[in-house]
């Protein structure tokens, strides 16, 4: 927390139409920080992160990545700032083969390194490498998602935000899916993940946020959400 | 015997004409998702283009080489100046302001060239014909066609297929969002997606042009057929166009000479069983 943030949201307003999604949000993520957001169904998580990815418009409030202001950034701006996008649905591209969307957007990151490569991803995905000529919607769900974050670890990111990547999974591609981003985390990238799965979440993530109705309704470590047990599990529905 | 060889190669050469016409539309409607009923103009001013360019130049390939990059540059502009406004409002918006622009193409086209039909020299050197049977010859020229349409088709294809541009493009037609979300600018690519099938449709009309000669609302069939390929087709699938296309110009050669009555309903007959078999086309994703 004494690190200056990489990435800054102050009072962040986001509405569609006339409905108010987002109710004046502060948020921060430090370098290498992992964050989790949590939340019941439809309290703004995904609109969250597609508003820091730049593919929402705020209706006001200040974003800034690295102490740079990026509210009015296209996500392609965004995304080459060093933000990767791992989407809710995955987002794969079905007509382009596995290895096609791996390299897709391959680039050096913010700080010109490339310490992901295509060697290194399906060094950490061995079945990805033994797909690597199939069609991206012939993958398996799992095969999907270790895609999706495969995809956007190759533009070298700073930030990645993951949006129910274990969603619709079997438990034993979940637990891949965790394995992986602690590993992720453990190479320095911050991570801001959404998921349901409470206990995972206390493993990977230092820091957790509850989002109710588009404002947050708590912040803190992972001690703090066991001291609160029964607020959070009201405020979660568990 | 050699009447169906006339036919299969009349049909062959429509379709190439008409793949070039309706690839443009189809990765428009399938990428940018606009549908854009002046398509059919660029094929028009092609062989508009066609005239003046031969005229100064004396020969259809200068103008096709000369008319080629300035239809690509034409179609960047009227991307910057109308098409790009389009792509966030819904169908009726866009067929109003395309059918706007086809107006307006039409204006230029009489102020410019006049209401008569204009026939565009085709070059000297090609004008012979040869023969495929004893009793038979066809034009050389036409088969000339024929080769170049085959070749920017697999040029096309190649670009598609296996290049880092036709990445971009593949994916932008099946996820135009996450390409933006994983850094290349939409805009642009948008821009280049319309200026090229811009430049296709132009590279048809030049083309034909010493066939079919040039007159106004020449594109307005090629607009409706186009529609129906990429119908046919799948929106958005380069594949399905050449298949859809092909499929169209050979149905057509034949129906004209086997069932001349029913020959301009064929095509829709054609298009009416794919899409009971295959709703979202040959090559369409459900
Ligand atoms: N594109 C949209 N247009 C209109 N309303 C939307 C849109 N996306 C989400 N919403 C609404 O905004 C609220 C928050 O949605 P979302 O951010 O997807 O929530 P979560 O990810 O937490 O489930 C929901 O009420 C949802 O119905
Ligand atoms: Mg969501």
């Amino acid at each position: 927390m004494n690190k200056p943030p990489l990435l800054e949201a102050l009072g962040l307003n986001v509405c569609y139409g006339a409905s108010h999604v987002l109710r004046g949000v502060d948020f921060r993520v430090a370098p290498g920080e992992t964050v989790s957001v949590l939340g019941r169904n439809g309290m703004g998580k995904t609109t969250l992160l597609r508003t820091l990815m730049g593919l929402v418009a705020p209706k006001s409030g200040e974003i800034r990545l690295g102490g740079v202001s990026i509210v009015g950034w296209r996500a392609s701006a965004i995304a080459r700032a060093g933000v990767g996008f791992v989407p809710e649905g995955r987002g794969i591209f079905p007509n382009l083969t596995v290895e096609e969307n791996l390299v897709f957007a391959a680039r050096p990151g913010a700080n010109g390194r490339r310490d992901w490569t295509r060697e290194a991803l399906f060094d950490l995905f061995p079945r990805l490498a033994e797909r690597r000529g199939a069609w991206g919607d012939q993958l398996s769900g799992g095969e999907q998602q270790m895609l999706t974050i495969g995809r956007a670890l190759m533009s070298n990111p700073s930030l990645l935000l993951v949006d129910e990547a274990t969603e619709g999974l079997a438990p034993l591609a979940r637990d891949d899916i965790w394995r992986t981003l602690g590993l992720i985390a453990g190479r320095g990238v911050a991570i801001v993940i959404v998921d349901k799965n409470l206990d995972d979440l206390k493993a990977l993530c230092r820091r957790h946020v509850i989002l109710v109705k588009g404002q947050i309704v708590f912040e803190g470590t992972a001690d703090g959400l066991v001291a609160q047990d029964e607020f959070v599990r009201s405020q979660l529905g568990l | 015997m050699s009447l169906i060889l006339v036919q299969i190669l009349n049909g062959l050469q429509y379709g190439l004409l008409l793949f070039l016409a309706a690839s443009g539309l189809t990765l428009v409607f399938g990428i940018l998702g606009v549908i854009n009923l002046a398509h059919g103009s660029f094929y028009m001013l092609g062989a508009y283009a066609a005239l003046t360019l031969t005229a100064r130049f004396g020969d259809i390939f200068v103008a096709l080489a000369a008319g080629v990059p300035l239809a690509f540059l034409f179609g960047a502009a009227i991307e910057w100046l109308f098409i790009r406004h389009l792509y966030k409002r819904d169908h009726l918006q866009q067929v109003l302001v395309t059918f706007a622009l086809i107006l307006m193409f039409d204006e230029a086209q009489q102020t410019l060239w006049g209401n008569y039909p204009e026939s565009i020299p085709t070059p000297s050197y090609l004008s012979s014909s040869i023969s495929l049977t004893s009793d038979l010859g066809y034009p050389v020229y036409r088969i000339a066609l024929m080769t170049i349409c085959v070749l920017l088709a697999i040029a096309m294809m190649f670009v598609i297929q296996r290049t880092r541009f036709g990445r971009l493009v593949r994916a932008a037609e099946s996820n135009p969002e996450m390409v933006e979300a994983l850094g290349f600018d939409s805009r642009i690519l948008f821009r280049i997606v319309f200026a090229a099938g811009v430049a296709m449709a132009a590279a048809a009309g030049i083309l034909a042009a010493p066939v079919e000669s040039a007159y106004p609302g020449i594109g307005d069939r090629v607009l409706i057929t186009s529609f129906v390929v990429v119908v046919i087709g799948g929106i958005g699938s380069i594949r399905g166009a050449f298949l859809g296309s092909l499929l169209i110009g050979l149905v057509d050669a034949f129906g004209k000479v086997f069932v001349p009555k029913f020959a301009s309903v064929l095509i829709y007959a054609l298009m009416a069983i794919v899409l009971v078999l295959r709703p979202s086309g040959l090559f369409g994703r459900q």
